[in-house]
């Protein structure tokens, strides 16, 4: 209670030490989608970075995240508003560089999160390494099957920077480092019940799969649902969290996942912003870092924080 | 020629060996001969395990399709269902989960809600004249919205009500029958299916139905109050959409309110191919059931081969326009 009442005190400390200096600070965050507990997960960083710094935000994402077009149209309607700074996730890291050299032209800090965009006009990329995030799933696979056999993955897209990193990542660390492990088959699917249908349809084709990985939260909860209907024996890695993997993990249905730090992309968004418009020089790659977590380590604080129902 | 005009003058009931009882009948032959195919071809294809994850995964489409075959009969569409199942999902979520209600009542607010929403669809389209294209466009949107809104865009789960995460997946027929491992959820599919073509086939309802998607003036002139039967037409359909809902959400054992985009053109494409002209006035729901079936047989056997997800929606997509070839084909001589 103390506690909370000297953090609230500093927070509110904070917040109107900086209010003067920022009182009509105004960033657009705009983000793949927002339906996806992922994002709503990164709004509530970005909310409070907000409310600790002082500025005001809007969160805004298109309907999908094949939506490339409304998404621009959402980065246009943004950069009309004249704001202070931009934070923008693209959902193609080449398509949107003419709208965002707008906003560069007007004299606008962006901030880009989550996927990177191929050019200099970010300030810095508040981002999880999704090659190395998928590495470390890769790992934690192969520990758990001995370092040996037939695994198999479902990856959420295949043209994302995320989809290509965790599938590149996967696949790399497993060829590079575990030659008595085989990969027998990697499909696609976008939502969890495509991903049940899919994997089950996979075990079928290779019953003698002992692993296998799925690379994002409906993924996942595929994975969990699909090894239940189908009775499989096999060891289940997942990505990000949600109460499905959170609860398929505890009852041993997967053996474990990789959580990114989503509220830690939103605060680092607004928190660089924030440094970019004091003046301060940023890295061009700030990480967000990840974690693997599992049945052992899912209420050690640190992990429990970052990770979502 | 004649006989075109015949059908479709008439009440379009198709008779033994009309143009669509033909279709159906090459559906079903497709359907084996992809079962024959994929059995030789396909290393572990022709397993029970295997039939029974087709049957699982036809379930929430086979349903969808049949909602949405009342609709494109009666000569309108309906782009809603797959989001309006999400919405469905969603409520059944609120009624269980956050207020605690009995199952039964969950299970009755999820088709309620749906056949409400249809109602609506329904009402815009007969008496705002709003063509269904576009009233059931604005209610996809609708329905993906307050599916975000209610359920604060996270998922419910429903670990409160352990029977609901039981109603899709368990096998109630295996207990009465063993061996015969089907799940619920498929024989819901199935129980609706017969249920549909009963309505269609056999009461007033179906042969209004059949009526206005037929020839919907000469219904008007003759005396039938056709914004009625609209109306009542996409509330059966949103009905429907509400045990895909409830399918769906039982076997993920939560309402996952970003799903169900594009699920309303699969459901669609089942229909379709089975047989059911888009024109309307003419089609069977066991034609969008075998439709069904021979989509998830292709996904699955296409996978359980290896085959990349890529050509698979490649291939989905030639069967469709091959299957509305046929129809074309068969109208043209029937």
């Amino acid at each position: 209670m103390k506690k909370t009442l000297m953090t609230s005190a500093l927070a509110l400390g904070l917040a109107f030490g900086a209010a003067p200096s920022f009182a009509e600070t105004y960033f657009p965050i705009i983000a793949k989608g927002f339906s996806h507990q992922f994002w709503q997960a990164v709004k509530a960083g970005a909310e409070e970075a907000a409310a600790r710094n002082g500025v005001t935000i809007t969160f805004e994402g298109p309907n999908t995240e094949a939506e490339i077009d409304k998404q621009t149209d959402i980065l246009n309607a943004a950069i009309a508003k004249n704001p202070q700074g931009l934070g923008f996730a693209a959902l193609d890291s080449q398509a949107q560089v003419p709208a965002l050299q707008k906003a560069a032209d007007a004299g606008i800090p962006i901030v880009a999160f989550d996927s990177g965009v191929e050019s200099d006009l970010p300030l810095t990329t508040c981002t999880t390494d999704n090659v190395a995030a998928a590495a470390a799933a890769a790992d934690g696979l192969a520990k758990a099957i001995g370092e040996e056999g037939k695994v198999a993955a479902v990856i959420h897209d295949q043209t994302s920077a995320t989809g290509i990193g965790r599938h590149d990542g996967f696949v790399n660390r497993i060829k590079e480092a575990y030659p008595k492990i085989e990969i027998v088959d990697v499909q696609y699917a976008n939502d969890a019940v495509k991903a049940t249908d899919t994997i089950k349809a996979m075990l079928q084709a290779n019953p003698d799969i002992k692993g296998f990985f799925a690379s994002n939260e409906g993924a996942a909860i595929g994975l969990s649902v699909a090894i239940k209907e189908s009775g499989a024996n096999i060891v289940g890695v997942g990505f990000d969290s949600g109460k499905s993997q959170k609860d398929a993990i505890m009852e041993g249905t997967l053996i474990g996942s990789i959580t990114q730090n989503p509220v830690g992309i939103g605060q680092c968004v607004v928190d660089s912003l924030v440094k970019a418009l004091a003046g301060e020089t940023l890295p061009k790659v700030i990480d967000t870092g990840f974690y693997w977590y599992d049945k052992t380590n899912m209420t050690d604080p640190k992990i429990a924080a970052v990770l979502y129902d | 020629m004649s006989d075109t005009t015949m059908d479709k003058s008439g009440t379009g009931k198709p008779g033994f060996l009309s143009a669509a009882t033909l279709q159906k009948a090459v559906a079903f032959v497709v359907l084996i001969a992809l079962v024959l195919f994929f059995s030789i071809f396909a290393n572990n294809f022709a397993t029970g395990a295997n039939a029974v994850g087709i049957m699982q995964a036809t379930a929430v489409n086979g349903v969808l399709g049949v909602a949405v075959t009342f609709v494109i009969i009666s000569g309108g569409i309906d782009l809603s269902v797959g989001t309006m199942m999400t919405l469905t999902a969603v409520t059944a979520g609120l009624v269980l989960t956050n207020l605690g209600m009995p199952l039964p009542i969950g299970i009755l607010a999820a088709i309620a809600a749906g056949a409400f929403m249809g109602a609506v669809s329904g009402v815009v389209i007969a008496k705002l004249k709003i063509p269904p294209f576009i009233a059931t466009l604005g209610m996809m949107q609708i329905a993906r919205g307050l599916a975000l809104v209610f359920s604060g865009a996270k998922p419910i789960y429903f670990n409160d009500t352990p029977s609901y995460s039981l109603l899709s997946p368990e096998s109630t027929i295996s207990k009465l029958i063993p061996g015969v491992e089907i799940p619920n959820g498929v024989m819901i599919m199935f129980i609706v299916a017969i249920i549909a073509s009963i309505v269609l086939n056999r009461t007033i309802i179906g042969r209004m139905i059949f009526a206005l998607g037929s020839n919907e003036e000469a219904a008007r002139l003759s005396g039938i109050n056709i914004d009625n039967w609209k109306i009542l037409t996409y509330a059966i359909c949103g009905g429907i959409c509400g045990i895909a809902g409830l399918i769906v959400s039982s076997r993920l054992n939560s309402a996952q309110p970003a799903l169900g985009l594009g699920y309303e053109l699969d459901a669609i494409a089942a229909v379709v191919i089975g047989g059911t002209s888009l024109a309307g006035g003419r089609g069977t729901v066991m034609g969008t059931i075998i439709g069904a079936f021979i989509m998830s047989v292709l996904t699955n056997g296409l996978r359980v081969m290896g085959v990349l997800e890529e050509w698979k929606i490649v291939v989905t997509g030639v069967i469709i326009i091959v299957a509305v070839f046929i129809d074309i084909v068969l109208r043209k001589r029937a």
